[in-house]
């Protein structure tokens, strides 16, 4: 089984390599990330942190955005592009298993999404560290950002392969793709903040939004990083939500996203008929 | 007799619309059998149902004594699809490693592989830049991996020049004879010709004829043509005595008769002696055979 889900990766990781998703991927991080890095370089001196957190907080608003994104574009053609170019039935007559097919491509994908986060975090941290070595800090939040990055990429990457497979076609999965990333990265967080200023603080706000923050991946990532840092005490006030919800909770829907992503999309795979 | 492949009653049905009805068949080791049908007659379904790519609605299929499409069906059967498609930015080479590592083979005998279907030069470029006829190769090579107990071969030939296709039937000939059953589909009988040991035809979802090609050319007792050239000047007199002819617009007679009575015909044309300049009989081709069995059922 090891060996069948190797082969794909290897397989999945060089098609991305030739069609320069790696390049891209790598390419974006870096540029947004010493965007990020010289920009957040000016409040500084009011919060008394080192660099490098102050940097990690505004690398986590970035990552929210970003990375899911990548993951979508990566993951959407995954299974209507094989249907399309009519590689699905033979690879579907080969003695592997459905899971195994997407297990291959999450370690390809998430291998890129890997390497993307790490040099484009990689870069902003050795800015700050060049310019403030009391940085060095901050490495253990960096640390934090890099992983749950690439579990964050993980879950979008899930479900973008679950699109993939409802979809049938490229073009009509990468439109549920945007669609799905502009409703839980961008609306999905506007509907909060109406629910929030409609209740005026009320009894509804303490109650339905904890929950509704650790039911998406992207704010479950943002208060595990915001919550984590706070606690370092690196970014006070950063976070008004992260406070009241415990590191636990937020560390927990990090870690199960990417698992429920995975079964929903071997659950989609497991309903395609080539 | 240990049968590879075994359908019984097998019925599927696409929104209603039949595509398959009762269709049985039996394939045991070593044998190499042609699916024949027009386009929609249900070739390619019933490939599907056999590689288990598609659920059927009614009947049995056992494939290597399994389920089909389970994992061990799957272990044993290899398939070539009609349009053999693969990712453009990989290499035959790529792929074909890629393909054995999948069947638990060595990746190392990639390139033997392709040299063994001549694709050997260009094993190192992208299969973006291949012809149909290599990409086909490059199906038909993944096709040879392992030991399949059972190949499912999708109008095979369809891209190949004759000189590839006759290599490709010695290829399978080599597996026939290792044991291995051989399903293959076409929709010309001139395709597969001798070098199967058993046609069945197939039309709109029924199999309509099922033997060797003796069989079936026996079976159909299609008539003989035969074309009697006059000598000149006895037209006439030769149409006179060959009343059931028919003449054509260049002057010769045009005649067809059952095989039995072919020979008492010929006697008779004998006799008439000088009036005939020349004789030529026609039996029926692999064509009239193959449209006689395909197009019965529709009519």
């Amino acid at each position: 089984m090891i060996r069948r889900i190797l082969s794909t990766a290897a397989l999945e990781f060089r098609i991305a390599l030739r069609n320069r998703w790696v390049a891209i991927a790598i390419g974006l991080m870096v540029i947004f990330a010493l965007v990020l890095a010289a920009a957040g370089a000016a409040p500084t001196g009011d919060i008394g942190a080192d660099r490098l957190s102050v940097t990690v907080v505004s690398l986590t608003s970035l990552a929210v955005y970003l990375v899911p994104l990548l993951a979508l574009l990566m993951s959407f053609d995954a299974i209507a592009g094989e249907v399309e170019r009519g590689t699905l039935p033979l690879l579907l007559t080969y003695p592997v298993a459905r899971a195994e097919v997407l297990a291959g491509k999450l370690v390809a994908h998430m291998a890129i999404l890997a390497l993307a986060v790490g040099a484009g975090y990689g870069a902003a941290a050795l800015a700050a560290v060049w310019v403030d070595p009391a940085s060095t800090a901050g490495l253990p939040a960096l640390w934090r950002l890099m992983w749950s990055s690439t579990l964050l990429g993980a879950t979008f990457l899930g479900v973008g392969y679950a699109l993939s497979c409802l979809a049938r076609r490229p073009s009509g999965a990468a439109g549920l793709a945007v669609g799905l990333w502009l409703g839980l990265v961008v609306l999905y967080d506007l509907g909060l903040l109406a629910m929030i200023v409609a209740d005026g603080g009320g009894p509804l706000t303490g109650r339905v939004l904890p929950v509704a923050l650790l039911a998406n991946p992207a704010d479950a990532f943002r208060l595990f990083n915001l919550a984590a840092a706070e606690a370092a005490n690196a970014a006070a006030g950063m976070g008004g939500a992260a406070a009241t919800i415990p590191l636990w909770q937020s560390a927990l829907s990090v870690v199960l996203w990417p698992l429920a992503a995975l079964g929903l999309a071997i659950a989609a795979f497991r309903k395609v008929t080539p | 007799m240990n049968s590879t492949l075994t359908i019984s009653r097998l019925t599927k049905r696409f929104q209603g619309v039949s595509a398959l009805s009762e269709v049985s068949l039996s394939l045991g080791p070593g044998m190499r059998v042609a699916l024949l049908g027009h386009n929609g007659a249900g070739k390619s379904t019933m490939m599907k149902i056999i590689l288990g790519l598609i659920p059927f609605d009614g009947g049995q299929v056992q494939v290597c004594g399994a389920a089909p499409g389970s994992a061990r069906a799957r272990a044993q059967v290899a398939y070539l699809p009609e349009n053999a498609a693969f990712h453009p930015a990989l290499t035959g080479e790529e792929q074909i490693r890629h393909y054995l590592s999948l069947r638990g083979e060595s990746p190392r005998r990639a390139s033997e592989l392709l040299e063994r279907v001549g694709l050997g030069r260009a094993a190192g470029r992208r299969i973006g830049t291949y012809s149909k006829g290599m990409r086909q190769r490059v199906g038909l090579a993944q096709a040879l991996i392992g030991r399949p107990g059972l190949l499912v071969l999708d109008e095979p030939t369809s891209g190949l020049d004759p000189v590839s296709r006759r290599d490709f039937y010695a290829l399978l000939d080599g597996l026939a004879a290792e044991g291995a059953a051989i399903l293959l589909s076409s929709h010309a009988l001139t395709e597969v010709e001798a070098r199967t040991d058993r046609i069945l035809i197939l039309s709109q979802g029924r199999l309509v004829a099922e033997g060797t090609l003796s069989d079936l050319r026996r079976r159909a007792a299609l008539p003989v043509a035969l074309i009697v050239t006059p000598a000149p000047d006895a037209a006439a007199a030769l149409a006179a005595a060959l009343p059931q002819a028919r003449q054509a617009d260049d002057g010769t007679l045009h005649l067809t008769c059952a095989q039995t009575e072919k020979l008492a015909l010929l006697a008779h044309i004998a006799t008439l002696g000088p009036q005939v300049a020349d004789l030529e009989v026609i039996p029926p081709s692999l064509e009239d055979i193959y449209s006689h069995f395909s197009r019965r059922d529709g009519q």
